[in-house]
């Protein structure tokens, strides 16, 4: 393995050059790409978030189903995009159980997420058949900013073909699905990225208070390029952007572009960059 | 067999109707059932069945439609049909009666029927005259005094003064009738003689836009019967567009050959008159039926109403590459609302109060309401609120400093939790404003919200009902709402 390994960085560099421009703008000034915001995520994922994609959030444990739908609502919300005309509306699709067991939407704590309750599509369908049938439906409507499935356990329903269905009909409309799997074990499907969020404790404030809300990501699977690597990510509600938290430094660190000062004391190869915000 | 309806009547079975024979037999309403039974030893009783009854009226006022739009009912057991601008479809008001009676004969209905000018004359007609009417004027006032359905006193009063007619009571001055007898038989005469009159309540409004498509013979093929719904909508559409305006309601009506109706009812959002998403509409409301559209021994016609206009300026159609919009989402929700259920595709309003799961109203999205602005949240802060609610709270058990500690460590679903990180107390106190009806509950207990985090980074917001000391000497802990 360690001899292909700058044969391999010798043809992404090739492919990267040869590769066409993805930021293709649309015309309504957003891009096909959905950048987080968070540097090093980004840049693993080649820009960011494709849009028009079929996207999976699993959540890590049982009890992280919160931390799972924050970052799903996360996801929407920057989908939704603010665009001319304001952001696109963001429609949620969950069925009656998953109202009874994870509780209801709340439109405050939407708000206070950075999202506009006002542009939320609330649709509660009986069972998993409507779930995916007005999930292929709302995915063909081009209106719209981003989708989210809610979606508990592991229907049957919710096979390959169903999730290929979905995959076409969002390529087609440009849409964005986003599958949510609460209490669900990945199986195959078309979806461009696999995700698993865990909670993560979060940057405290003063007196000990809890933070902005921070999440343990790991990328499980991506159609278009390597995974596997997990990131701790915490969400910066007034930019909309996701921002890196260190664990060990327990601070803030927001790395964008060129580095501002030299590296302090570190041996030659464990370069670490840090690029302290005033 | 002679056949009796009985009921109970203060205490004692009274026959409340009979059929033909016990008629015959001399047996009619009223009469104790004891009685009955002695005069005719064989005599068959059933038990009156008011909502039945009830039922079965409105499942002919239903099929009626089929004359006219304007049918009421007319308790207990009588219908009211308004054939103004009916007549001319069925030749004319003589062929329309006769082909109403046949109708009912075929159903193997009884029925006595009359057609008068108002309302009340034809219920007097129907259930106090014999023979035919020639001059209706005469007729009524040729009618007892039982027509004018006054309290027996009123009317044993009339008829010992010696009126027994309707036309005597209605030549003496109505001063004298009223002050003796009351307003209301004053009003009575009026009405009966139609010098005044009152409204007909119909089953049905009457909708703005109905066509209607009648068959030489009944086509038993459904899709058959939906392509010329399809034609229908699009007559309808060249009739809304000559008017500036869209339907929001939309009913296709099919009436059997044998009587029944089926009804597909659909609504839009936004007024359209596009035929191809009205008939996309119907498609998918038929596919949701429980039954499918049965034509039975056939359609004998098909009709479009449409209850709901709004006003719809024309548009120009999209230009190439514009963004689709509006239509697009409206288009989608209509689609959702009718497969679904209205109540299923919401939106969330905000409400103006402290309390939480007060704090928002899901109204279908379908529904076009006013724009409700949300509350900005606080720049730089975390977020105050979780996104999920659970409604009712859930009870946790809380180990907690007395009086007024935050939480140390919880048990939610058999779980415990150790409590690393917490913010709090939020104080939501009760509406004492409200004089009753106040969502807290009758003891309206304060709450103390604590934003609390445990040991693997959950985030959860719990609040203690109830002070402790001042309100409740133990209060309980509630988990309301998750954090992302």
């Amino acid at each position: 393995m360690r001899e292909s390994a700058p044969i391999l960085s010798a043809l992404r560099a090739r492919l990267a050059k040869d590769a066409p421009d993805r930021s293709v703008n649309r015309a309504d000034g957003s891009s096909d790409i959905l950048a987080l915001g968070h540097a090093s995520l980004d840049d693993y994922l080649d820009g960011g978030l494709r849009r028009g994609q079929l996207h999976e959030i699993f959540a890590g444990e049982g009890e992280d189903g919160g931390a799972a739908t924050g970052f799903a609502t996360m996801l929407g919300i920057l989908a939704q995009g603010t665009g001319k005309g304001g952001a696109r509306p963001l429609l949620w699709l969950r069925s009656e159980e998953a109202q009874r067991r994870g509780g209801r939407l709340y439109g405050a704590g939407f708000a206070e997420l950075g999202g506009d309750p006002a542009t939320l599509v609330l649709v509660t369908v009986p069972d998993t058949l409507a779930l995916l049938r007005g999930a292929a439906d709302a995915l063909r409507c081009g209106g719209l900013g981003a989708v989210i499935v809610e979606c508990w356990g592991n229907p049957h329903l919710l096979d390959l073909m169903a999730s290929r269905r979905l995959t076409l009909a969002a390529e087609h409309s440009r849409v964005t699905a986003l599958m949510l799997r609460l209490g669900g074990t990945p199986a195959p499907s078309t979806a461009d990225t696999r995700w698993s969020v865990c909670a993560a404790p979060s940057r405290p404030l003063e007196a000990n208070a809890p933070g902005s809300p921070a999440f343990d990501l790991a990328l499980l699977r991506r159609r278009a390029g390597p995974a596997g690597k997990s990131w701790r990510l915490e969400w910066h509600r007034d930019r909309r952007i996701f921002h890196e938290v260190i664990p060990e430094l327990g601070r803030e660190t927001k790395t964008s572009g060129a580095p501002l000062s030299v590296p302090v004391g570190g041996q030659a190869e464990d370069l670490r960059v840090i690029a302290l915000s005033a | 067999m002679p056949l009796a309806f009985v009921e109970k009547v203060k205490g004692a079975m009274r026959i409340r109707a009979v059929d033909r024979t016990a008629r015959a037999l001399g047996l009619g309403p009223g009469l104790t059932l004891a009685d009955a039974r002695a005069r005719v030893p064989d005599l068959v009783v059933e038990d009156y069945d008011a909502p039945a009854d009830t039922g079965w009226l409105d499942q002919l006022a239903d099929r009626c439609v089929r004359f006219t739009p304007m049918v009421a009912i007319d308790p207990p057991d009588g219908l009211l049909l308004d054939i103004t601008g009916c007549a001319h479809l069925f030749g004319d008001a003589e062929n329309l009666t006769a082909t109403i009676s046949a109708w009912f004969g075929e159903m193997g209905v009884m029925m006595r029927s009359a057609r008068a000018s108002t309302a009340e004359a034809a219920h007097a007609l129907a259930r106090f005259h014999r023979g035919t009417v020639s001059d209706e004027q005469a007729a009524v006032r040729s009618l007892p005094v039982a027509a004018l359905e006054l309290d027996s006193e009123s009317d044993l009063g009339l008829r010992r003064a010696g009126l027994k007619t309707v036309g005597a009571v209605a030549n003496r001055p109505r001063a004298a009738i009223a002050a003796r007898f009351g307003a209301a038989s004053v009003l009575a005469l009026d009405r009966l003689l139609g010098v005044a009159e009152a409204p007909l309540n119909p089953r049905y409004a009457e909708p703005p836009l109905v066509l209607e498509r009648r068959f030489a013979e009944p086509i038993a093929n459904t899709d058959y019967g939906l392509r010329i719904l399809r034609e229908l909508t699009e007559e309808a559409a060249v009739e809304l567009a000559e008017k500036d305006q869209g339907g929001r309601a939309f009913e296709a009506i099919f009436i059997r050959s044998d009587g029944r109706i089926q009804r597909l009812q659909v609504e839009t959002g936004l007024p359209t008159r596009d035929s191809d998403a009205i008939i996309r509409l119907f498609s998918e409301k038929v596919e949701t039926l429980a039954d499918p559209l049965d034509p039975g021994f056939g359609f004998d016609s098909v009709r479009l109403s449409i209850p709901r206009t709004e006003a719809l300026r024309p548009s120009q159609k999209h230009l190439e590459g514009e963004m689709p919009g509006e239509s697009d989402i409206a288009a989608l929700v209509d689609r959702l609302s009718v497969r679904l259920g209205r109540h299923r595709v919401q939106r969330l309003q905000p409400c103006d109060t402290h309390i939480p799961e007060k704090g928002q109203a899901a109204r279908p999205f379908i529904e076009v309401s006013a724009h409700k602005s949300w509350p900005v949240p606080k720049a730089g802060e975390p977020p105050s609120r979780p996104l999920h609610l659970f409604d009712p709270p859930e009870r946790i058990a809380v180990l907690a400093a007395v009086p007024d500690g935050p939480p140390h460590r919880f048990t939610w679903r058999r779980k415990v939790h150790d409590v690393l990180r917490y913010e709090g107390p939020e104080r939501i106190a009760s509406e004492w404003w409200r004089s009753k009806g106040d969502p807290l509950g009758e003891k309206r207990l304060t709450r103390d919200y604590y934003r609390i985090e445990d040991a693997n980074g959950h985030r959860y917001w719990v609040f203690r009902h109830g002070l402790y000391g001042r309100e409740k000497t133990d209060p309980d802990w509630y988990l309301h709402g998750l954090f992302a």
